[in-house]
């Protein structure tokens, strides 16, 4: 019987280790099999690679991105590819989950990737950076929005910073005297909801109007907003500001109307997308005003074609996230352009290249007219505030 | 010299995980091993560290806990903590040594202090109060401002802004938004010592008069309180060790990945769950098993990659597979029937 138990335990341990053996072999099989999107016109391709969660709670982002990368990889390879050498296109899901955003960056190098457009949220787009950078790979996030996301010299982004929403709103809400008083509903589970709420009372402090009061949730309780509401009121806020997501904000609004409270609502670019919201009432986001790089009913003929084309393969209307992984594919390729990268080099020299051609390039995208960068990784690109009348946006100048 | 059976098994726990550890280094070596593998194998050895600290709780002291990533969340953040502040002052190996000190006292501190409680309940009442414990622990270290300057340490429990720091202040934990620039500093070696020295404690542990007093309190407490056993002291020690190796679990977490966020996805109740499940596919009260069922479980999901959302569903069908092969009486029987007198290593602890 001892015998037997040696027998079998030495086979399990056999088995065990070839199962991860094999394990191996899968991955490196899948790799080689499966590119989404774009087939080689010649030998040679350049592969670009995005994360996102793709499944759980914030689905939507992941989604958004990688689908709005897809749409502009395939466009790219319609109309010739970059310096004439079509590109392969790769998503992989992080599940908001940072330790889960490095495997997914390491399988997308084991495919080949050459750039990163990713990852997706900030947390993960930050433990990603410290592999990016270990490898001198170009990363180019179009959604990360935290301060570290771009704290490596490889690493850039197409949205606002957080910091810089946050100053931006308090600027633009004093230089329109939109209110004396103001009172913050913040998420203060949320990095990027915290990350604006702080430069906001920190870039508020001499301006024109004071912060009255400031009530956190978090995500585990963000069904009811009585409470910040009555304290926003009982202080006399005449302007609320809601640098949160939109489904929170659909329900404050919600709230306040019952309540009977109708100050300015004033949010950032998380609450583009309130007006496709489910069961909600757009009438009472009537006024609602909104520093957004992205409304998808503008009348420019890049944003009708982006919104069109997006509908058709998606069937639905793409937000800010898919706006700006959709520019963000666009940069890449115009950078490349510039510096005549091709496929062939290494990935480290394509880094080099596109870092030094980030720097002097002025892209126009969906996000704004004229994008350019500074060696730190930030954009340089003019919020523009928009107002919800009649349930569209319109510029709010 | 003749082993006795125990000790044999015991051996045979080491040799497995050496024999993994040794493959994977040859093919990293030789460069078979793919990208994606190599970032794999960390997570996985901390997976095995803390399905083994839980194992501890639940299959030998028999003490159902839903909270261990608790635990794991206060090793991770005492000890990134730490690491942050003499990043620039120590070397790395006693940084990472020291580091390894500080969570794992830490975790067993806050272990010894939530057993004195919690241990006086029993089943579902401790399963309920670790699962509280669990997210009170997510919830406070939220609420935490910590930054550093010129004049010292700033401390808040408001926002980053009362912290009133000078201008060449660094905010070392601002609240919801975590630690981030964690060095990196686990590596798959320190993750394979760290697992066969838990190995080592819990499998000791178990064959000691302290370890069959702690099972004979899970088989009969009654009866084991009648024989003279120090009925909580023995409880509050099974339980101080589990919640230290799990702290040892977060130390290597926090040192792998530099953000480290106190955020539901690693150290909620669904975590918490998800070491459970690997515990009780392992086998509860099989210590070799939960490490097995950690890495593969880990590893599965990772692997399914290439059937991208498809892959949730597999992941689910299999545990339910595994689940209804390794319990179900019929199945039990059939096996037994089929395959003769093959009898599992371990399988006979479980039952």
């Amino acid at each position: 019987m001892k015998k037997m138990n040696k027998v079998v335990s030495v086979m399990s341990a056999a088995v065990i280790a070839l199962s991860m053996l094999a394990g191996c072999g899968d991955t490196a099989a899948d790799t080689a099999g499966t590119g989404d999107a774009g087939s080689a016109s010649g030998d040679k391709v350049f592969k670009i690679g995005a994360i996102g969660p793709l499944t759980g709670g914030a689905a939507a982002y992941g989604n958004a991105v990688c689908n709005a990368a897809e749409l502009a990889v395939a466009e790219i390879n319609a109309n010739g590819g970059i310096n004439g050498y079509q590109v392969e296109y790769k998503k992989q899901d992080d599940e908001l989950n940072a330790e889960k955003s490095v495997n997914a960056y390491n399988t997308l190098k084991d495919w080949g990737m050459q750039v990163l457009v990713g990852s997706t949220t900030s947390a993960c787009s930050i433990a990603v950076s410290e592999y990016t950078k270990a490898d001198n790979m170009f990363q180019l996030t179009p959604s990360g929005s935290a301060e570290d996301c771009v704290k490596y010299d490889n690493a850039f982004r197409v949205c606002f910073s957080d910091p810089n929403q946050g100053i931006a709103s308090a600027q633009y809400i004093s230089d329109h005297n939109l209110a004396t008083k103001v009172g913050i509903i913040y998420d203060s589970s949320d990095v990027y909801s915290s990350g604006i709420y702080q430069k906001f009372v920190q870039e508020s402090e001499g301006k024109n109007f004071e912060v009255v009061s400031a009530e956190a949730f978090t995500a585990d309780n963000n069904t009811d907003f009585s409470v910040q509401l009555q304290k926003a009121k009982d202080a006399g806020a005449d302007l609320v500001f809601l640098p949160i997501y939109y489904k929170e904000a659909a329900l404050i609004l919600t709230q306040a109307s019952t309540m009977g409270y109708a100050p300015t609502f004033f949010g950032v670019d998380g609450l583009d997308g309130i007006l496709t919201v489910e069961n909600f009432d757009v009438s009472l986001a009537e006024g609602v005003m909104l520093l957004t790089p992205f409304a998808a009913d503008a009348t420019d003929d890049l944003t009708v074609n982006f919104v069109k084309n997006y509908q058709e393969k998606y069937g639905e209307i793409p937000n800010q996230f898919a706006a700006d992984a959709y520019d963000a594919v666009f940069i890449i390729k115009q950078a490349m352009e510039a510096k005549g990268v091709t496929p062939d080099m290494s990935v480290s020299d394509i880094c080099e290249a596109v870092k030094g051609a980030m720097t002097e390039i002025e892209a126009s995208g969906l996000t704004s007219a004229k994008m350019t960068w500074a060696a730190n990784g930030e954009p340089n690109k003019e919020p523009k505030a928009v107002i919800i009348k009649d349930g569209a946006y319109v510029s709010a100048q | 010299m003749k082993l006795d059976k125990k000790s044999k098994s015991n051996l045979i726990t080491y040799a497995i995980v050496i024999a993994a550890y040794i493959i994977f280094q040859v093919l990293a070596m030789t460069g078979n091993l793919s990208s994606h593998m190599k970032g794999l194998l960390v997570p996985m050895t901390y997976y095995a560290v803390i399905a083994v600290a839980l194992n501890l709780c639940v299959g030998i002291l028999g003490e159902l806990s839903i909270g261990h990533c608790g635990f794991m969340c206060i090793g991770a953040f005492t000890s990134a903590f730490f690491s942050k502040i003499t990043a620039d002052i120590l070397p790395t190996a006693p940084r990472f040594f020291l580091a390894f000190l500080i969570g794992i006292g830490f975790a067993a501190l806050f272990g010894f202090l939530i057993g004195i409680p919690v241990l006086r309940l029993k089943g579902d009442y401790l399963a309920i109060v670790t699962l509280a414990f669990g997210e009170i622990i997510k919830n406070v270290i939220n609420a935490f401002y910590i930054g550093i300057d010129k004049n010292g340490l700033h401390f808040s429990m408001k926002n980053s802004m009362e912290l009133g720091m000078e201008a060449d202040g660094n905010i070392l934990v601002n609240g919801a938004m975590g630690i981030t620039g964690t060095p990196h500093d686990a590596n798959f070696t320190v993750g394979i010592v760290v697992l066969l020295i838990s190995l080592f404690v819990v499998q000791n542990l178990v064959n000691s008069r302290d370890g069959r007093a702690i099972m004979a309190i899970r088989d009969n407490y009654i009866a084991a309180e009648s024989t003279g056993i120090n009925v909580t002291g023995y409880k509050m020690m099974a339980f101080t060790i589990s919640a230290a190796i799990a702290g040892a679990a977060g130390v290597l977490f926090s040192h792998n990945i530099t953000t480290l966020t106190a955020s539901s996805q690693y150290f909620g109740y669904n975590a918490s769950i998800m070491i459970l499940v690997y515990v009780v596919l392992g086998g509860i009260g099989n210590i070799r098993g939960s490490v097995i069922a950690a890495c593969i479980l880990y590893l599965l999901p990772e692997l399914l990659r290439g059937l991208s959302t498809y892959r949730m569903l597999i992941y689910s069908i299999v545990l339910i597979i595994m689940m209804i092969v390794n319990w179900s009486p019929k199945v039990i029987e059939w096996r037994k029937k089929t395959f003769g007198k093959v009898k599992l290593p371990g399988r006979k602890e479980v039952a």
